[in-house]
């Protein structure tokens, strides 16, 4: 397929290629950190992590339809508002399940799996009778559309850029809320020790609620951005499932540079071959090669060295 | 003309046509046809189906739960109008329809088991349902054991032909040797590049364009042949791919939220639809209504029926459709065939005279259906319809405009000899 090809296409293409896989590394990241979140902090697995962000896309389309009927000269720029709304929206949904679900079953991890299955079946049911159970489409604004050309041949789409600019911001504002702040010290102190967290005087069970919160605001903003690249419908955070808990399993569940590692391989290795074989061979490929690596290492590529 | 001029021209005759379908509910109040005019149930129903003095029940069974529900819903709502306007306009046989809808939950067990209630506990003298192959599987035992009619809507790969079921969406030959023997004559496509999600319809139906543009077009070869998991949403390579092949036609079978994935990551990687042919026959007004116009405008579609078609039919069809079910509803190529399906039940029950389903399967072939809004459609030996096939352009709001449609009704060929 390479032979009536100059040295130059060839290049273009390489670079086009590249520049796919590292989009396709931000997606990854933009959707597992906010699952790597909960599940690595808490413990909880939050199987209605594609709910959540589907919950942003709804946010993003309404606000979208909104601005576009009421004030049309601030098109351009919605889509910051749409993402601040939709970290809002899913913020306090996941507060609020939070509250209401999660805080009864930290004893018993494997009965959140069920439980938020149940809560990913009623979200899901619910926006069906809200917003119907078509999928609905989000008009992007015009300078979010087409792509760049940098060289003659080479030519990057803008929404891709987009997306791996938002996922370096995200990922740099969740490090130093983690790593650098107070409240980050105390999420980490409660994860280590729940009980002596307690006895020095963190609030663990608002800590708790605030994580959660932020995992799943999280993935409204991750939601809000997929409008960009994928659908909006009832059940399209089934889409985004699978691949997310891949690459937060895979990068050891309880670490953050595990994540951000684990989705760059899984994202590079499948799209050097999604370009070499087809697209469902690729994907076989894929999980084959992390099926194998995970037998070697259960823990995933980073593990956190906690004392048992 | 300028569009403006059209819609003048038009608005005087719609209003006309809006006041008839107004006038529509009025007609059940006007003096019923006596019981002397209707052929008594003993004698048109000898097998024990829920037919009474007055009234006949069907069964429609779609998913308006799950995943299939984005799709089927559409299904739902033509059949409930066209179950409305029978009944406006007398009923079957004296006898209004009546109808018991199951949510088939996008789950084909749940298909077969509630196809079982429909049959036997409800005994349904027909059911209009199902839309995925998978679901139409898993209830054609059921249909053939406690001898049921169903009526099926969606456009589907063929190989397939039973009694007790009408297949009233195009089989994969009629749908796609037209559009390439069309792209082929006027783009003078020569390089093909099929694309399709992974499962039977798509690779059914790129076998038989792979046949038809190696074996019957001159000159013509495909240059690549990709398959993506239901429900994949990044394309970038394959994208990449493309451009490095730089086929005459992308032939797209991708469907359901893969779509709206593929088309924006199309458009953002720069490929211009005006440029670059696609024909695709996976995508109806349904799908365009998630991708967005702006993302899919100058791709080519390949089906029997779009919403725009400018016919007498389509014309009271499509404000009826509005009226029932909203002014922003799209009515997409499965939507109409599934408005076909009581409608070419009623022409057969009458036709035999008798609502049995033996004599129902026997009477099918032959019965056409005038009213049709795709033009006019009769049914084959083979159970399923003989249809046009047409080439549509996506245009920004959403709809399509009509390019090219066959001369002459397209023959279903369900096993097509040479293309298995």
């Amino acid at each position: 397929m390479f032979g009536d090809y100059s040295i130059g296409d060839l290049g273009a293409i390489l670079a086009m290629q590249g520049f796919a896989g590292l989009i396709l590394f931000s997606v990854y990241v933009l959707m597992a950190l906010g699952l790597a979140i909960i599940f690595g902090q808490m413990g909880v697995i939050n199987m209605a992590h594609g709910e959540f962000m589907i919950l942003g896309a709804y946010v993003t389309w309404m606000t979208a339809s909104f601005v576009e009927a009421y004030l049309p000269s601030l098109f351009g720029g919605y889509f910051f508002i749409a993402m601040i709304l939709a970290f809002m929206a899913s913020g306090s949904l996941g507060m609020l399940v939070e509250w209401a679900l999660i805080r009864h079953l930290y004893k018993r991890p494997l009965d959140t799996l069920l439980a938020t299955w149940g809560l990913s079946l009623i979200l899901q049911q619910a926006y069906r009778s809200i917003f119907g159970a078509r999928e609905v489409g989000v008009e992007l604004p015009q300078w979010m559309l087409g792509s760049k050309q940098i060289t003659d041949s080479i030519e990057v789409p803008i929404n891709g850029i987009f997306v791996m600019c938002l996922t370096v911001l995200i990922t740099c504002a969740v490090a130093y809320v983690m790593f650098k702040s107070r409240w980050g010290r105390q999420v980490r102190a409660v994860v280590q020790n729940r009980v002596m967290a307690g006895a020095v005087g963190i609030n663990t069970e608002k800590v708790d609620r605030y994580t959660f919160g932020l995992g799943c605001g999280i993935a409204g903003i991750a939601g809000s951005a997929f409008t960009m690249i994928g659908s909006t419908g009832p059940t399209a955070g089934q889409l985004y499932i699978v691949d997310t808990f891949l690459v937060v399993v895979f990068g050891g569940a309880a670490s953050l540079p595990g994540t951000i590692a684990s989705a760059f391989t899984i994202s590079q290795a499948q799209s050097t071959m999604e370009f070499f074989m087809s697209g469902s061979m690729a994907k076989v490929l894929t999980l084959l090669g992390i099926v194998a690596i995970l037998m070697m290492r259960p823990q995933g590529l980073f593990a956190l060295k906690v004392r048992k | 003309m300028s569009d403006e001029i059209k819609r003048g021209l038009k608005s005087p005759l719609r209003r006309k046509l809006l006041a008839g379908i107004a006038a529509i509910p009025a007609m059940s109040l006007l003096p019923r046809p006596t019981l002397a005019d209707v052929p008594a149930t003993s004698a048109v129903n000898t097998t024990g189906l829920a037919v009474t003095d007055n009234e006949v029940t069907v069964g429609i069974l779609h998913s308006v739960t799950g995943t299939m529900a984005i799709s089927e819903t559409g299904s739902v709502e033509a059949e409930k109008l066209a179950i409305e306007q029978i009944n406006a306009a007398g009923g079957v046989l004296g006898r209004k329809i009546k109808f018991i809808q199951e949510d088939g939950a996008s789950d084909w067990p749940t298909f077969a088991e509630k196809a079982k209630k429909l049959l036997v506990n409800d005994k349904c003298a027909a059911v209009m349902g199902c839309w995925t192959s998978a679901s139409r599987k898993a209830v054609l035992p059921v249909f053939e054991q406690y001898n049921g009619m169903l009526y099926y809507p969606t456009f589907y790969e063929g190989l397939e032909q039973s009694k007790n079921v009408i297949y009233t969406g195009q089989e994969a030959t009629q749908q796609i040797i037209a559009g390439l023997d069309w792209v082929n004559k006027t783009k003078g496509a020569k390089t093909f590049y099929l694309l399709g999600s992974d499962y039977i319809w798509p690779r059914t139906s790129n076998k038989i364009a792979r046949k038809h543009i190696e074996g019957h077009l001159k000159e013509s070869k495909v240059v690549g042949e990709e398959y993506f998991p239901l429900g994949s949403t990044q394309f970038n390579s394959v994208i990449n791919k493309i451009k490095l092949t730089k086929p005459d036609v992308i032939y797209a079978i991708i469907v359901g939220g893969s779509n709206v994935a593929f088309y924006k990551q199309l458009k953002a990687a720069g490929i211009d639809l005006s440029k670059q042919t696609l024909l695709t026959i996976s995508v109806t007004e349904d799908e365009i209504d998630g991708i967005g116009g702006e993302n899919i405008a100058g791709a080519y579609a390949c089906m029997k029926y779009f919403q725009s078609l400018d016919n007498t039919n389509n014309k009271t069809f499509v404000p009826a459709f509005k009226k029932m079910w909203g002014e922003k509803t799209v009515i997409g190529d499965v939507t109409q065939a599934a408005y076909l399906g009581p409608w070419l039940w009623k022409a057969t029950v009458e036709k035999a005279g008798s609502f049995d389903i033996d004599k129902v399967a026997a009477a099918s072939p032959g019965v056409e259906f005038k009213g049709a809004p795709e033009g006019y459609v009769r049914i084959h030996e083979n159970h399923h319809l003989w249809s046009k096939t047409r080439v549509g352009r996506a245009k920004v709001d959403g709809q399509y405009e009509l390019i090219y449609e066959t001369a002459d009704l397209v023959e279903p060929d369900p096993f097509p000899k040479g293309y298995q």
